[in-house]
C-alpha cells in the first residue's frame, strides 16, 4: 500500500542524507584545519600574533611529525596498549554492570542493599582511585585497567537500571496474561526492552574509559612496557618539549575514541533492527 | 463449561492506597458477561473503568467479592482473559508476525507448522499480510490496533477484554476500525468485554451495555441492545439507537452531575451543561 512505497522513498532519502552528512563532515574538518594553519602562520606573514592558536603548532607541522612517528614501533605499541586497557576495562564493566543494573531493576531487595553504597561510590572520580588501586593491585597494568573499569561501570549500571525500570508495564502485563513466567518476562521483555539503554550506556561509558585510561597512564607512568600507551605518549612528549608530538598524541586519542564509539553504534545498529527505520 | 454466563463478578470491591487515605474505586459491583456476546462497559471518565479491566484480567485482585471465569475464580493473569490495551502494547522489538506468535510460542501449546499457518491466517484476517515482517513503529495507528487484535485472537481467550481499544485514533480510522470489528465479531462469535467512553461505539457494537455509576464504580443500569445484526454504522441514526442513546445519556448525565454537586459554586456551569445534554 501507500506505506510501503513511502518506506522505499525514505530509504533513498536516507542514503542521500548520509552522503550529505559525510560531505558536511569533511567540509567542516577542512575549514577547521585551514583556520588553524592560517592562525599559526599569521605571525610570520603579517607580524601579528593570534592569541592561543598562534602558539599551537600548525597542522602541517603536526602532519610532518606524524609521518615520522608512524614509522616508530613505540607509537603503535601505545595504540595497542591503550586500546587493550580500554577494551578490557570496558568489557569487564559491561559484564559486571549490565547484570548488576538488571538485578537492581528487577529485585527490590538487591536494589535496597546495593543502591546506597553504589550511590556513595559513584561520585568518586575514577582518578581518585589511582593511588589506592596502585597499592591494591599487584601490577600497574591491572591498576590502570581497574580505574578504566570504574570509569565505565557507574554509567553502564545507571543506564541499564533506568532503562529497565522505564519499560512500559503494559508489555509486562500483556506477556503475563499470555502465560509468561518470571524468567520469560526477563528474557523476552526486560532484556530487549533495556537494549537501547544498554547501548547508550556503552557509548557514554566508552567515552569515559578513554578519558580515564589516558589520565591513568599519565599518572602511573604508563606501566613497565616501552611505549606505555597514548596517555604516556603525550606526557613524555610534553616532558621532552616536543609540542607537535603532543598534538599527534591528542589527535590519535580523538581518532581512537571515534573508532570505538563507531564500533558500538554499529553493533547497536545490528542488534536492534527495530530501531533501524529512522 | 457451556453455561451462558462466562464471567461473573459478584459484589466486587477494590480500594487503593494506605489505610489513612484509602480510596474505594470499585464498590459492590456485580455483573455477568454472557457467552458469545459483546458486553460494553461505559461510564463517566475517571469512574474506575481501568480498574475494572485490571480486575477482569487478573492484574488486580478484588478486596471483597468474587470474580469467576467459567466457574473458576480468577487468581491472576491468564490467557483466558486477554486484554487489548488502550495504547498499543505490541512489543516494539518484535515484528507483526513475532508479536502474533508471542503467546503460543511462550506456552509451546501449538505445533510449529500449525502455529505458523494459524498466525498467517489471522494476520490475513486483520488485513496485515503485507506488514507481516514490519515492526510496530512502521505501522499506522489503526494497523497497530489490528495487529494487537490478532495477537489476542490467536490465543483463543475465553473472554477478550477491550480496554478503550480505539482511543487515540483519528475519527476516520476509528470508524473504519469499528466497522472492521463489527464484521470480525459477526463472522465468528466470541465473548467480548468492550470498555469505552464513547456511547455510540458501545451501542453499535454491543449486545448489552453496562452503565457504570460515578466513582466508586458500581452498575447503574444494564441496557439490552436489540438492534438487528449484521449491523452497520448507519444504524446509529435509527430511532431505536437514538432511544438507547437517550436512556444512557440520561444516566451518565446524572452521574456526571454528582461529581459537581456539593461544591455549589458551579451552578452556572451546571445549568449550561444540562442545557447542552
Amino acid at each position: 500500500m501507500a506505506q510501503s512505497s513511502k518506506n522505499k522513498k525514505d530509504g533513498k532519502l536516507k542514503s542521500l542524507f548520509t552522503d550529505l552528512t559525510l560531505r558536511r563532515g569533511v567540509f567542516s574538518i577542512v575549514i577547521f584545519l585551514v583556520l588553524w594553519e592560517v592562525g599559526f602562520r599569521f605571525h610570520d606573514w603579517f607580524g601579528i600574533m593570534v592569541p592561543f592558536i598562534g602558539k599551537i603548532d600548525a597542522p602541517s607541522l603536526v602532519a610532518a611529525r606524524w609521518s615520522e612517528v608512524v614509522f616508530k614501533p613505540g607509537y603503535w605499541e601505545s595504540w595497542y596498549l591503550s586500546f587493550g586497557r580500554v577494551f578490557f576495562g570496558f568489557m569487564v564493566a559491561q559484564l559486571v554492570g549490565i547484570p548488576v543494573g538488571l538485578l537492581m531493576a528487577v529485585n527490590k531487595y538487591f536494589r535496597g542493599m546495593f543502591f546506597p553504597p553504589f550511590e556513595i561510590l559513584r561520585p568518586i572520580p575514577p582518578l581518585a582511585w589511582v593511588p589506592a588501586s596502585i597499592i591494591f593491585w599487584p601490577t600497574t597494568e591491572l591498576s590502570i585497567m581497574f580505574v578504566t573499569f570504574l570509569g565505565a561501570f557507574y554509567t553502564i549500571v545507571i543506564n541499564v537500571l533506568g532503562g529497565a525500570r522505564s519499560i512500559d508495564v503494559q508489555y509486562l502485563r500483556a506477556a503475563q496474561s499470555m502465560g509468561a513466567t518470571q524468567w520469560d518476562l526477563f528474557r523476552k521483555i526486560i532484556l530487549p526492552g533495556t537494549l537501547p539503554s544498554i547501548f547508550i550506556g556503552a557509548a557514554v561509558g566508552m567515552g569515559i574509559t578513554w578519558e580515564v585510561v589516558l589520565a591513568a597512564e599519565m599518572i602511573s607512568g604508563g606501566g613497565q612496557q616501552s611505549g606505555g600507551g597514548l596517555g604516556f605518549f603525550i606526557w613524555s612528549s610534553y616532558m621532552g618539549g616536543v609540542m607537535d608530538q603532543v598534538i599527534v598524541g591528542m589527535i590519535s586519542i580523538g581518532l581512537a575514541g571515534y573508532i570505538s564509539s563507531s564500533l558500538i553504534r554499529y553493533v547497536g545498529y545490528i542488534s536492534m533492527p527495530w530501531k533501524r527505520m529512522f | 463449561m457451556n453455561q451462558p454466563d462466562v464471567m461473573i463478578l459478584d459484589n466486587v470491591s477494590k480500594a487503593f492506597g494506605e489505610d489513612w487515605e484509602r480510596e474505594t474505586v470499585v464498590e459492590k459491583l456485580s455483573l455477568t458477561v454472557k457467552r458469545n456476546q459483546l458486553t460494553a462497559i461505559v461510564g463517566p471518565s475517571g469512574c474506575g473503568k481501568s480498574t475494572i479491566v485490571n480486575l477482569l484480567a487478573g492484574f488486580e485482585l478484588p478486596d471483597e467479592g468474587t470474580i469467576t471465569l467459567d466457574g473458576k475464580p480468577v487468581t491472576g493473569p491468564s490467557k483466558n482473559s486477554l486484554v487489548v490495551f488502550q495504547e498499543t502494547a505490541l512489543m516494539p522489538w518484535l515484528t507483526t508476525y513475532q508479536n502474533v506468535v508471542f503467546g503460543p510460542e511462550l506456552r509451546g501449546d501449538m505445533p510449529k507448522n500449525e502455529l505458523k499457518a494459524a498466525a498467517d491466517k489471522i494476520i490475513e484476517t486483520v488485513g496485515l499480510r503485507e506488514f507481516r515482517d514490519k515492526y510496530p513503529l512502521q505501522l499506522s495507528g489503526g494497523m497497530q490496533r489490528r495487529a494487537e487484535l490478532a495477537r489476542a485472537l490467536i490465543n483463543q481467550p475465553v473472554v477478550m477484554i477491550m480496554d478503550e481499544p480505539f482511543r487515540g485514533l483519528d475519527a476516520m480510522t476509528r470508524q473504519l476500525m469499528q466497522e472492521f470489528y463489527l464484521r470480525l465479531c459477526e463472522q465468528e462469535s466470541r465473548t467480548n468485554v468492550f470498555v469505552t467512553s464513547e456511547l455510540e461505539e458501545a451501542i453499535i457494537l454491543a449486545d448489552s451495555i453496562v452503565v457504570l455509576s460515578n466513582k466508586p464504580a458500581s452498575v447503574r443500569e444494564v441496557l439490552q441492545i436489540d438492534l438487528p445484526r449484521p449491523r452497520n454504522l448507519d444504524m446509529l441514526s435509527s430511532p431505536e439507537a437514538y432511544e438507547y442513546k437517550r436512556q444512557a445519556m440520561e444516566i451518565l448525565h446524572e452521574e456526571a452531575m454528582k461529581s459537581f454537586s456539593g461544591t455549589g459554586t458551579n451552578s452556572d456551569f451546571l445549568e449550561a451543561y444540562s442545557r447542552m445534554g
